[in-house]
């Protein structure tokens, strides 16, 4: 990888001044996206701002009828935690099936979320759960937040600091993971809330992760894997590549959709 | 450059280093300690994991600075008084390897294995635990029964689990 100027800050005000005081900078979560990435010099930041001594970016709490996890917060706390497995065990399962178990200790919830991969699998929660996104600066909606592939809400310099999730009636993530990388080829999480069913998916769009409203009302209606009979997922907004072509991740966004909505009901 | 001062094997090391310096390299080249290898160098392949304060990562995508104030145990840091770790012994007592270039990584995740699920493992665990460590050269066969006896030493070895 290239040179760069590292910076360690300790606290979320001094990671935003060195921000706004350097020029081409990235944020250093767990590492596990952008290392590998700049070592493909695909990316190669001047100043490179170490989140991990900021001990306010970390920990996990019930907030009301919300989970707030840390943005710094690794994919093994998240797994392990046993306030998210009570409140919010789909989310606890889905941290699990992330990478593995040494990848879970260094990547990051905040991370996985600000890089948005078409296949990571923290979006699809956060759009199926209705989650904001809090950061330095201001809250963000996670329907607002992603924008298409590697693409976000999130302005220069701008930090996630947490994320907030509404805690469902009930919840569950199906994912088809890439047998090589562990990615989802295809995922997909359910969460029926009061006020109606949310479903994401991850892994199969071409514009990254996504909903399906025509799944999202008929399950609304009645909440079993049969209200989805018919209901096919958008083909034309399928990615295609070696590992599947649009027509059989169509496919399997409705077989995983069927998973997450029979083990979501199972509890 | 940047200093970095971290503990390794129980010993204190401060050091100036390009701040993209890696740690498997930084451990390799810098301190000598070349038994944690590199395999893939892109987290997949699990020959250079380490224990960073406890925890099994792949020290290929740690950045040295990011250790910075924290302790790590590798390969060389688990045998004591010249007594192979238990872990170590069971990979020798079952032949849990044939070329040898993934061993430290298997030993250092099996260990921590042990350290979050506890002694008895049965061989679904240990096939799932060690997904993020690959050998070309056994079928892995061996190198699960050896972690599922290396599992059960430890629990009759406590001064040594201590000492990790």
């Amino acid at each position: 990888m290239y040179a760069f100027e590292y910076h360690r800050p300790t606290s979320i005000r001094e990671a935003a001044n060195l921000a706004n005081q350097s020029e081409d900078i990235k944020f250093l979560a767990g590492g596990h996206t952008l290392l590998p990435t700049m070592k493909l010099r695909l990316a190669s930041p001047a100043n490179l701002i170490d989140l991990g001594q900021i001990a306010e970016l970390r920990g996990i709490e019930r907030s009301g009828d919300a989970i707030v996890i840390g943005a710094m917060t690794k994919h093994a706390e998240v797994a392990n935690s046993a306030v998210v497995r009570e409140a919010i065990p789909a989310l606890a399962n889905l941290a699990e099936l992330i990478g593995d178990p040494h990848v879970r200790n260094r990547g990051t919830i905040g991370g996985s979320i600000a890089n948005n991969d078409p296949s990571a699998d923290y979006p699809a929660a956060c759009l199926a759960l209705n989650a904001t996104i809090a950061t330095d600066k201001r809250r963000i909606a996670a329907d607002d937040f992603f924008q298409g592939i590697f693409t976000t809400a999130l302005g220069e310099g701008e930090i996630i600091t947490q994320i907030s999730f509404p805690i469902p009636l009930r919840a569950a993530y199906a994912k088809f993971r890439h047998p090589a990388s562990r990615y989802a080829l295809v995922g997909v999480f359910v969460a029926q809330h009061t006020g109606g069913v949310r479903l994401a998916v991850t892994g199969a769009g071409s514009n990254g992760v996504f909903r399906i409203a025509a799944m999202e009302e008929a399950l609304s209606r009645n909440f079993v894997a049969e209200s989805l009979d018919g209901i096919s997922a958008p083909m034309d907004e399928m990615n295609s590549d070696i590992h599947a072509d649009a027509a059989y991740r169509a496919h399997l966004v409705g077989v995983m959709a069927r998973r997450a909505v029979q083990a979501a009901a199972r509890g | 450059m940047t200093t970095v001062s971290l503990t390794v094997n129980g010993q204190s090391v401060t050091s100036d280093v390009d701040p993209r310096t890696l740690l498997v390299q930084f451990l390799r080249e810098n301190l000598r300690l070349t038994g944690t290898h590199v395999g893939c160098d892109t987290s997949q392949c699990g020959a250079c994991i380490v224990h960073l304060n406890g925890q099994a990562v792949k020290a290929c995508t740690v950045l040295a600075v990011q250790a910075h104030a924290s302790a790590i145990t590798t390969i060389e840091g688990i045998a004591q008084g010249g007594e192979l770790h238990p872990m170590q012994a069971a990979f020798r007592e079952h032949h849990g390897l044939q070329c040898g270039y993934c061993t430290p990584g298997m030993i250092m995740s099996a260990i921590d294995i042990v350290s979050r699920k506890g002694n008895a493992l049965d061989e679904q665990t240990i096939r799932a635990e060690l997904e993020g460590n690959l050998c070309r050269c056994t079928g892995y066969h061996n190198i699960v029964k050896a972690i599922a006896a290396g599992a059960q030493a430890m629990a009759q070895a406590p001064l040594q689990q201590a000492a990790e």
